[in-house]
């Protein structure tokens, strides 16, 4: 591999730069807009249950009716067993169901195991899978068995578009996770994605600026363009429009849109619609008029 | 290192449908008198001459005020009232008295930092952003720092007994008005001198805003005298027989002149002058992050920077990679109005400092450059340029051999590394330099050969009232900031 070698203290003075942007008016409405649309809707629990992802499903469909002109977002996230639930949910919508997989989130399986979980989520509908890679081995700088595990998920997954996690909390370094983004890439993911929610610390800026200029690279090198999806801690709209200018900034408008970037959270979606509402009233409604899914 | 191959016909586009919407910076808060006269012995005097001139906004070509055009007279009302400040004042207040006054001076910059930041950025061109965090900030600083050195002097310098020269007389030039008033004025009063400052006709105001400051803060009168005007106002200042030291900071040119003029002279000096810097990027560096450090290092203030990173050495094996990446980089630059926030690269200073950096542009061009503009839009009044880079330019390219001050960067290629540092080398300046590498041994290597007065390592345009800034060869001589910074404002005694 001969992947660049980053220098932390050059991406954290970029990130500061970036986050000093002034977006304000027709140009946050327009990026709260486009930061919902954005959204994979997670739930990711162990207690989950048909009628708790059912209820996620009607949220990504009719996230507030109240207002007119927002957005549905672009997918829903969920483990293997709901895939079927969330297919059936969703019917007739645009909205794309992703399904975590192999032994998500720690990924402490046989290859086998990951395969067959694969293979089952996608039989069930998914659209799209979420794989863990395997971060032992790569911290044991086995890079090949990385690739190789990544090629086989991507080949199990058919027509499904592949998001590969390379849970970057775990990996220490800007540098492993530059070089783990482009064996991802090289590997096949259609996406990068930063975390699995499950470990701190998951998604930040200077990560996934990092993810991004790899991403920028692996374009000029090939052609081809990955998409990203930082995911985890990303709970205010504030922080989520940071992630937009980092974007816009890196990879430009063949990358602002949710073909090519998402969002993973939880709970982002809800302070979206309160500052949507915000812009377009000029006031605060209380939490309570949104609802909680 | 094997050399990547790029697909040529690839794009990225940062003309995108999500556009920043302006968000400028009120100027609400600040007031600019009319007119304005010469702070001589405390007070705002009217000019012996009864000649005034304009200082315009060079971003919409507005006047903002008339400004006093001292003439001989007047400088030596100024110089007369620093002399009677040191000898009866302030050469007999205790040190540490005198690092009180210097520490009110500092806090009151900062209050009223937001109306600094904002005249700075209406007089000059440059964007708020910069004037906010980095030329206000820093100028205080430089306030505080040499406060802290009033009364510490005799510990500094073990050994010898030290005294002030008398009176400094000061000139600063128009790329960071307030912070190289600052720059000149703190060290100065910390060692116990009195001043007589000029600053640039064409940003006098933050200037004339520190001595409403200096007012503010009770400053003995006379202890600072600013006089505005041109070059006659420099030339009848430098050649006063009155002051005991000259501290410059401008052109080459007018240092050489400087130099002639008070060869033969008691007077001390420090002059602060042109740059030319290499930045030196090797193929093992940190691509990405060297861009936006080279970035920086030439777009910061316009290209108006005397460290300016302004001639750029790639390694062959990365000079595609990093031209595209610069290429699109400087398409995500905003230039514009510099009082919005967001605003990256603010107006040219002047009318004639544009059009120098237009005749640059057409000499390269002429010399078989390869002139590369980003695609942005510039505000039809005003003075402005696209930040701009040139390929295929080489050592003995003009605009390669000579300072240009804006925002023109000269990329060439190199081999091995002492070809780096041989072409980094031959230059008739030696300010600053820049190494990009992620091997330490290198970067010692390298920095220890290179002939400047500053190199910074993955990082450029880094400033610290602590650190000694200052040139080799035709970029100067004498060094300001740290306790280098004190050495021209004192006299060892045995």
């Amino acid at each position: 591999m001969d992947s660049p070698p980053i220098d932390q203290v050059g991406v954290e003075e970029r990130i500061s730069r970036l986050t000093k942007r002034s977006i304000k008016k027709e140009s946050k409405l327009s990026a709260l807009k486009l930061a919902l649309s954005m959204v994979d809707l997670t739930t990711l629990d162990a207690k989950d249950t048909p009628g708790k992802v059912r209820q996620l499903c009607t949220k990504a469909m009719h996230p507030h009716d109240a207002i007119p002109g927002i957005p549905q977002v672009a997918a829903v996230c969920v483990y293997p067993t709901m895939v079927r639930v969330a297919k059936q949910s969703l019917k007739g919508s645009d909205i794309q169901v992703a399904a975590v997989s192999t032994a998500f989130p720690s990924g402490m399986s046989t290859r086998k195991v990951k395969i067959e979980e694969t293979r089952y989520a996608v039989n069930e509908g998914a659209d799209e899978i979420d794989m863990v890679i395997s971060r032992g081995h790569f911290l044991q700088g086995e890079y090949n068995y990385v690739f190789d595990e990544i090629a086989a998920v991507k080949e199990a997954c058919g027509e499904a578009h592949l998001k590969v996690i390379l849970e970057t909390g775990e990996l220490s370094t800007l540098d492993n996770i530059r070089l783990a983004s482009d064996i991802a890439m090289l590997a096949g993911a259609d996406f990068i994605k930063t975390s699995t929610g499950k470990v701190q610390p998951a998604a930040t800026l200077p990560v996934t600026l990092v993810m991004l200029e790899a991403i920028r690279d692996f374009y000029y090198e090939t052609g081809k363009k990955i998409g990203m999806k930082p995911a985890g801690g990303i709970a205010t709209a504030k922080l989520a429009i940071q992630y937009l200018v980092l974007l816009r900034e890196t990879l430009g408008d063949d990358w602002l849109n949710p073909k090519m970037f998402r969002f993973g959270a939880s709970t982002l979606a809800n302070d979206l619609l309160m500052q949507i509402v915000k812009e377009q009233t000029g006031v605060y409604q209380s939490i309570d008029y949104f609802s909680k899914d | 290192m094997k050399k990547k191959s790029n697909k040529k016909d690839l794009k990225l586009k940062f003309d995108t449908t999500w556009e920043y919407a302006p968000a400028p910076e009120s100027k609400d808060h600040v007031k600019i008198n009319t007119r304005y006269d010469l702070f001589i012995n405390g007070k705002f005097t009217a000019p012996d001459s009864g000649k005034y001139f304009d200082t315009i906004n060079p971003a919409t070509e507005a006047k903002l005020a008339s400004v006093a055009d001292a003439n001989q007279k007047d400088v030596d009302k100024a110089v007369k009232a620093a002399r009677s400040a040191y000898e009866n004042v302030w050469s007999k207040m205790p040190a540490k008295e005198r690092g009180k006054y210097i520490y009110r001076i500092a806090r009151v910059m900062q209050e009223r930092a937001r109306e600094l930041a904002v005249i700075e950025s209406m007089d000059g061109g440059k964007a708020i952003r910069e004037s906010r965090d980095i030329d206000i900030p820093l100028a205080a600083a430089h306030f505080f720092y040499y406060a802290g050195w009033a009364d510490k002097i005799k510990y500094a310098i073990p050994g010898a007994d030290s005294r002030a020269l008398g009176v400094a007389g000061q000139i600063i030039p128009w790329n960071f008005p307030l912070l190289m008033a600052a720059w000149k004025i703190a060290p100065a009063l910390a060692a116990g001198n009195t001043v007589v400052l000029k600053p640039a006709e064409t940003t006098p105001l933050t200037a004339l805003k520190l001595a409403e400051i200096i007012q503010e803060a009770d400053l003995p009168a006379g202890v600072v005298n600013i006089i505005t005007g041109a070059g006659a106002t420099g030339a009848a200042l430098v050649n006063h027989p009155g002051i005991d030291k000259i501290a410059f900071t401008g052109s080459t040119d007018v240092g050489k002149i400087i130099q002639k003029a008070i060869a033969g002279t008691n007077k001390k000096y420090t002059l602060e002058l042109g740059g030319k810097a290499a930045n030196i990027i090797f193929e093992d560096a940190a691509l990405d992050q060297a861009v936006e450090g080279i970035i920086n290092g030439i777009f910061f203030n316009q290209g108006h920077v005397c460290c300016a990173g302004s001639r750029l050495f790639v390694q062959e094996s990365v000079m595609d990679t990093v031209v595209r990446k610069l290429k699109d980089r400087m398409e995500t630059l905003i230039v514009g109005d510099p009082l919005d926030k967001n605003t990256d690269i603010g107006a040219i200073n002047s009318k004639e400092q544009l059009s120098k950096i237009r005749q640059y542009l057409k000499i390269g061009v002429n010399e078989g450059g390869e002139m590369y503009q980003s695609s942005c839009k510039v505000p039809s009044k005003g003075y402005w340029c696209k930040p701009t880079l040139f390929t295929n330019v080489s050592q003995s390219s003009r605009i390669i051999q000579e300072e240009i001050f804006g925002p023109v960067l000269g990329i060439q290629s190199f081999r091995t590394v002492e070809e780096a540092i041989e072409k980094a080398n031959n230059i008739p300046y030696g300010l600053s330099g820049g190494v990009w590498t992620d091997k330490g041994s290198k970067i010692f290597k390298v920095t220890s050969q290179i002939r400047a007065g500053v190199i910074w390592a993955n990082t450029y345009n880094k400033f610290d009232p602590t650190s000694p800034f200052g040139g080799y060869k035709e970029s100067g001589m004498g060094r300001e900031g740290g306790l280098h910074g004190l050495m021209p404002y004192l006299e060892l005694a045995e």
